[in-house]
């Protein structure tokens, strides 16, 4: 009998969650990708098999090449901005975890710090976006300070709608997700193996090198997944801050909802869902986070 | 804006109730209340964007007819998908004209009883005909007067007479153009082709709601010559194609600051100097000018694009509900709400009764185009503008005279949708 009944209890145990990830992620995910074979009309959507809403989500995508299609290039935009951000945030947490963990010596300092970063949490991400407008702007403070250092004569258009800005409202929004994790990697490094290493002669770039960042590893996996996967999905900072005039994956499928053409929605989500998944399968490769942890 | 309590009943109204009930029930002598004092007034969920929504109306409404408004807020789009999504998530809709091609053969609206509704006479005939002051308007796209009847109460075709089946009981309407800032710009602007100027690089926007944007951009287009449109509310694939290459265009030449989805987003744009020229609404102009800084609702020599929005009912709608809805449009036509709306700008569905609820001088700046004799008012008591100037476009029969196309939904929807993504992405 008791054996009988242990064997079953890791199974009740996991039930809520997996109750709570089939209902609320499982089946969303089932319907989406069952409605991205549908076909539709301006008011209503019908049950079908059919591979059209994929052949226009890459319409004219071969026929055009070496020209990009939208697709390709959208993606293509996306993906930059995703690496672009990936590569600003992992510097930045990564600097800002090994400050608050290997050179502040009193614990309290540490947890204030670390408290410190999430404050850009405490409101909305639109709100931290909205405030860059006024400072960019071509009349904001940065272009008014500029012109009046006599820097500049003519305000400078770049720095609000651009590239640029996405960027930076992204790595804002996002450095926070990094920071986290590698701190909570890295203070799990035991110290004395650190000393080791400088007892052997390494230097402070070796000891970066060779023991933390491969004792960080798993810290910057689980970062690197959140900045990837929520730039890879976000469509508001890339319109707010690009002027909408960047396109972006997400942009595309808000667009067609909005136009009811569900059907073509689903299908573009999941293109974006493989892409994405794509992309965390290779950095798995690179890293195996079960192990680790 | 009015919060409800879905938690039910409490314990304590319930008692009150019963004692109440109780109190009847023991009591037979007390008849003669109209029953419907007795009932828990009528709430009516009305679904719209922000835009028809305003406090005061529906503060007056209960005053007077002691219905319940309860707005619920959401976009022009989302408008649309409630409809067809969720169509007993309200009792009233104020939708546009626009979207009845695809609110209509969804079924879930249903025709409304022009018997039952007693101005139905005496509504603006730039509704009902396409003609204003007697005279045909522009009806390219979907003029309302083409998606004004049904063949039948639940019928999924429009009609091309009248019939006593009206699809939408209009609401306001409005004639739109581009918004300018006189002072940055410094000379006359007279049409739609300055839009794509380059001498406004990198200061002009379009609105990015695709089914209103390519109206805008097929007006800048006719201008500059480059498309000759059969009816540029309803393209064909090729007309769509040039249309948006010309925008493509212009985009990789940097001619764009920003595109706007959101009212506030294009205020802000056209108040911060971003932009000096941009696709723009009358009330966004208006909020611009609030903040002390010039901006022009210009009118342009190729006429307005209008649109025009009304009063719809779900087909679900009966009993008590459904008299209050009838009640309700009764009362907003009656002219209160009219006045209320023309002096926001808008133009209010029936003018006769508006015109009783305004001042003479208020009449004539915004209905007849006349300089102001004092100084004209906002809803809200601000000052909007001081005695003498005139209203950007002038009178009623000049501006709604002028429309030279209205807010459409294509045959070729999905592919337009298409292409205005590639322009995004380009």
């Amino acid at each position: 009998m008791l054996d009988e009944k242990s064997r079953w209890t890791p199974y009740w145990q996991a039930a809520p969650l997996a109750i709570v990830f089939l209902v609320f992620f499982v089946l969303p995910l089932a319907i989406t990708f069952m409605v991205s074979f549908w076909t539709y009309t301006g008011y209503s959507i019908e049950p079908a098999l059919v591979g059209d809403n994929y052949a226009s989500a890459f319409d004219k995508c071969i026929d055009s090449l070496p020209d990009l299609c939208t697709t390709f290039r959208t993606y293509l935009s996306t993906l930059k901005f995703c690496l672009m951000v990936w590569l600003i945030t992992l510097v930045l947490g990564f600097t800002i975890a090994y400050y608050l963990v290997f050179e502040i010596k009193s614990p309290t300092t540490r947890i204030v710090l670390a408290l410190l970063t999430t404050i850009p949490f405490w409101t909305s991400n639109v709100i931290r976006m909205i405030s860059w407008i006024p400072l960019l702007g071509r009349n904001g403070l940065v272009n008014q300070a500029l012109m009046g250092a006599g820097i500049t004569h003519e305000p400078v258009d770049w720095l609000l709608y651009s590239s640029f800005s996405v960027t930076l409202s992204l790595v804002h929004i996002n450095t926070v997700f990094m920071i986290v994790p590698i701190l909570n990697s890295m203070s799990r490094i035991d110290k004395s193996l650190i000393e080791a290493a400088y007892d052997n002669g390494a230097s402070a770039w070796q000891t970066i090198w060779n023991v933390i960042v491969p004792l960080s590893k798993t810290g910057i996996a689980i970062g690197s997944i959140f900045v990837i996967t929520v730039v890879m999905g976000d469509f508001i900072s890339i319109g707010l801050m690009g002027g909408q005039q960047i396109a972006s994956a997400g942009k595309v499928i808000e667009t067609q909802i909005t136009a009811l053409q569900f059907p073509i929605a689903a299908a573009n989500a999941i293109v974006l869902l493989a892409v994405v998944l794509m992309i965390i399968w290779t950095l798995l490769r690179f890293v195996d986070i079960r192990k680790e942890l | 804006m009015k919060k409800t309590d879905n938690g039910g009943m409490s314990r304590r109204t319930l008692l009150k109730g019963s004692a109440i009930t109780a109190g009847f029930i023991g009591t037979q002598v007390v008849t003669g209340f109209p029953a419907v004092h007795a009932d828990e007034p009528i709430t009516l969920r009305y679904l719209s964007t922000a835009t028809n929504q305003s406090p005061a109306i529906a503060a007056k409404a209960k005053e007077i007819t002691g219905i319940n408004i309860e707005y619920v807020t959401v976009t022009t789009d989302d408008v649309t998908k409630r409809i067809i999504t969720q169509p007993d998530s309200f009792d009233l809709v104020d939708t546009e004209y626009f979207s009845l091609r695809n609110l209509i053969p969804s079924g879930n609206l249903m025709g409304i009883d022009a018997k039952k509704v007693k101005l139905v006479d005496k509504l603006a005939t730039a509704m009902t005909k396409g003609e204003v002051d007697g005279k045909k308007i522009g009806d390219q796209g979907t003029a309302p007067h083409k998606v004004f009847y049904l063949e039948k109460q639940r019928g999924k075709e429009f009609a091309k007479e009248p019939t006593e089946w009206i699809t939408l009981i209009p609401t306001t309407y409005n004639a739109d153009t581009l918004g300018i800032r006189p002072d940055l710009i410094k000379r006359p602007i007279e049409s739609w082709a300055e839009l794509l100027n380059p001498e406004f690089k990198g200061k002009a926007a379009i609105l990015n709601i695709p089914s209103i944007g390519i109206m805008d951009a097929a007006m800048v287009n006719e201008a500059m010559g480059k498309v000759q449109y059969g009816d540029k509310g309803n393209m064909t694939k090729e007309e769509i194609d040039k249309t948006i290459a010309t925008l493509i265009e212009a985009k990789k030449a940097g001619q764009f600051r920003a595109f706007w989805t959101d009212f506030n987003e294009s205020v802000n744009l056209m108040a911060s100097g971003e932009t000096v020229i941009q696709s723009m609404w009358s009330p966004a102009v208006t909020a611009v000018r609030l903040k002390g800084i010039p901006c022009t609702f210009q009118p342009l020599k190729e006429g307005y694009r209008a649109w025009a929005s009304g009063f719809g009912l779900p087909k679900t709608l009966k009993g008590k509900k459904l008299d209050a809805a009838y009640e309700f449009i009764n009362w907003f036509l009656s002219g209160w709400a009219g006045a209320y709306l023309n002096r926001q700008g808008y133009y209010a569905a029936v003018l006769e009764t508006a015109k009783e609820n305004m001042q003479p001088y208020e009449w004539a700046f915004w209905m007849e185009g006349k300089p102001a004799e004092k100084d004209i008012m906002g809803p809200d008591g601000g000052l909007l503008e001081k005695a003498g100037t005139v209203r950007d476009g002038g009178s009623y029969n000049t501006r709604m005279g002028a429309v030279a196309c209205w807010n459409s939904i294509m045959d070729e929807n999905a592919y337009m949708i298409q292409k205005w993504n590639e322009f995004i992405a380009a």
